[in-house]
């Protein structure tokens, strides 16, 4: 469980966080939403130690990260997963050699190990033929799914995403979402994905929070989410007309 | 102010290189890869240079020897110390910023701008000592570049001198060997490394820290060049007044 206690984080003059309190549950998938700009991104880089937050405390599992010695530090990022928006692969390794690279630099496991891991994480992803390809080599999709599998290898107790469908068509970025959301459940982990995609929000967001100028707007599942009557959240979420329409067909469904 | 900045920022880096090594068995691959790569794919280009560098250098002494009382293993003589003092070390390190140079910080770059850097950060590797470190260790063997450019820029000045038809081969050879002064070739070594150096951490230094997307990246190497090519210039000045001086 991760639990964020009044953060605040300023770059220059701009406030960019004033002052974000949550729970992240384990076992959930937790989605970050907001406008570009809201702090997204910030409030990302802070939960996963690339931003020291400037007031507030994030703690994991109860260790508060900013009390910990650089070792420990360096300990608990061992325990995260991250899925980059633009998959963030190494170029000039395999598909293979991606996501054996942890394993290879943290861990003492033999090459047998190694590789039956590596093929098990790669088969999980549904990605059975792309182990010596190298990631110009495969589609926008494959490529998500190695870095699924990098962020899943060392069996994390946290798994990040940023915007892990952006770029992808409708039906592998479904595909994708319903991936993570299997891997929180089947692995027990908290996972938090910072996410544009209104698909997600309502196919897999156990919790949803609604960042808006740097503070939380909004908080809850993708249940309440179409109940809710909070302006912000309702003009972000449903700005299309087909949402709007999804909405009230399920407020009239309710009724 | 901000060039101060940069200075306090890159010797900063220099810090972190050193600090959480990478583990060894990843660490040798990386240091043989690099090794390929900035060493071993330089080889071409700087036997290809240096022996005409030597050319061109005996050329223009045998040109400029207008005088019968000057003796014509001059030209094996100017071309020697030429080529030693800093053709090869100097003139070669220049060529290397640009080639070596921008590879750095085009390849470091682009794992900035597409976020495997924060990648390695968040798996708790230390980025710096991951990608500059292996860089560091096999410039290392730069002098040994240093040593062959400087055989063939000499090999250059004898083919340009004696089948140019400006030199004896024996007049050549006995320039060669007058007046040796083997500390030459030391001071030329030492200049190397430094440059080694330079090359390994000016252009990784523009690159890690360099913040935008691809356009960034190619202006990020434009400046890497600049700079490393003046580092390379005013240090070159300041050890050869300490060493030679």
């Amino acid at each position: 469980m991760i639990e964020v206690d009044n953060i605040h984080k300023s770059f220059g003059e701009s406030h960019v966080l004033k002052g974000i309190s949550s729970n992240f549950e384990k076992g959930k998938t937790n989605l970050i939403i907001g406008q570009s700009g809201s702090g997204k991104t910030v409030f990302l880089k802070c939960l996963l130690g690339l931003f020291a937050p400037d007031e507030g405390t994030i703690s994991y599992n109860g260790k508060i990260y900013s009390e910990l010695s650089a070792s420990e530090q360096r300990d608990l990022r061992q325990e995260m997963g991250m899925v980059f928006q633009g998959s963030a692969l190494f170029d000039s390794m395999t598909v293979q050699g991606n996501v054996m690279f942890p394993l290879d630099m943290f861990t003492k496991q033999s090459k047998s190990e190694m590789q039956d891991r590596v093929d098990f994480v790669l088969k999980r992803v549904n990605l059975v033929d792309a182990h010596n390809k190298f990631p110009s080599e495969i589609s926008g999709g494959m490529q998500k799914r190695v870095a699924i599998a990098r962020a899943i290898v060392m069996k994390p107790k946290y798994l990040f995403c940023d915007e892990p469908n952006s770029g992808l068509d409708p039906k592998t970025a479904i595909l994708i979402d319903n991936l993570i959301h299997e891997i929180t459940k089947e692995y027990d982990i908290t996972t938090v994905i910072n996410t544009h995609d209104m698909n997600s929000v309502m196919e897999i967001g156990e919790k949803i929070i609604f960042l808006k100028n740097g503070l939380k707007e909004w908080e809850g599942s993708n249940k309440e989410i179409f109940k809710t009557e909070n302006e912000a959240v309702t003009d972000f979420v449903y700005s299309s007309e087909l949402f709007k329409k999804v909405r009230q067909m399920y407020i009239e469904e309710r009724n | 102010m901000s060039y101060i900045a940069s200075i306090g920022s890159y010797f900063i880096m220099i810090k972190e290189v050193f600090k959480k090594p990478t583990k060894w068995s990843i660490m040798k691959t990386l240091i043989l890869k690099e090794i390929d790569e900035l060493v071993y794919g330089s080889m071409g280009i700087i036997i290809f240079i240096s022996f005409f560098i030597g050319g061109v250098v005996a050329i223009q002494t045998a040109l400029n020897i207008t005088n019968p009382l000057i003796p014509r293993n001059l030209i094996g003589f100017a071309t020697r110390q030429s080529v030693i003092l800093e053709f090869a070390p100097t003139f070669t390190s220049i060529i290397m910023a640009g080639k070596v140079g921008s590879y750095i910080t085009s390849s470091i770059g682009t794992m900035r701008v597409t976020e495997q850097i924060d990648a390695l950060e968040i798996m708790g590797v230390n980025s710096l000592n991951y990608l500059v470190f292996p860089k560091i260790v096999a410039m290392l063997l730069y002098p040994f570049v240093i040593a062959i450019a400087m055989y063939v820029g000499i090999f250059g000045g004898w083919t340009a001198g004696v089948f140019g038809g400006f030199s004896s081969s024996a007049d050549f050879v006995e320039g060669l060997q007058l007046d040796f002064i083997p500390f030459h070739v030391t001071y030329s070594f030492i200049k190397s490394i430094v440059f080694a150096l330079i090359i390994a951490t000016i252009p990784s230094f523009h690159g890690f820290y360099m913040k935008g997307g691809a356009l960034e990246v190619g202006k990020a190497s434009t400046t890497a060049f600049v700079w490393t090519s003046v580092v390379i210039i005013i240090v070159n000045y300041i050890l050869t007044q300490l060493l030679l001086g």
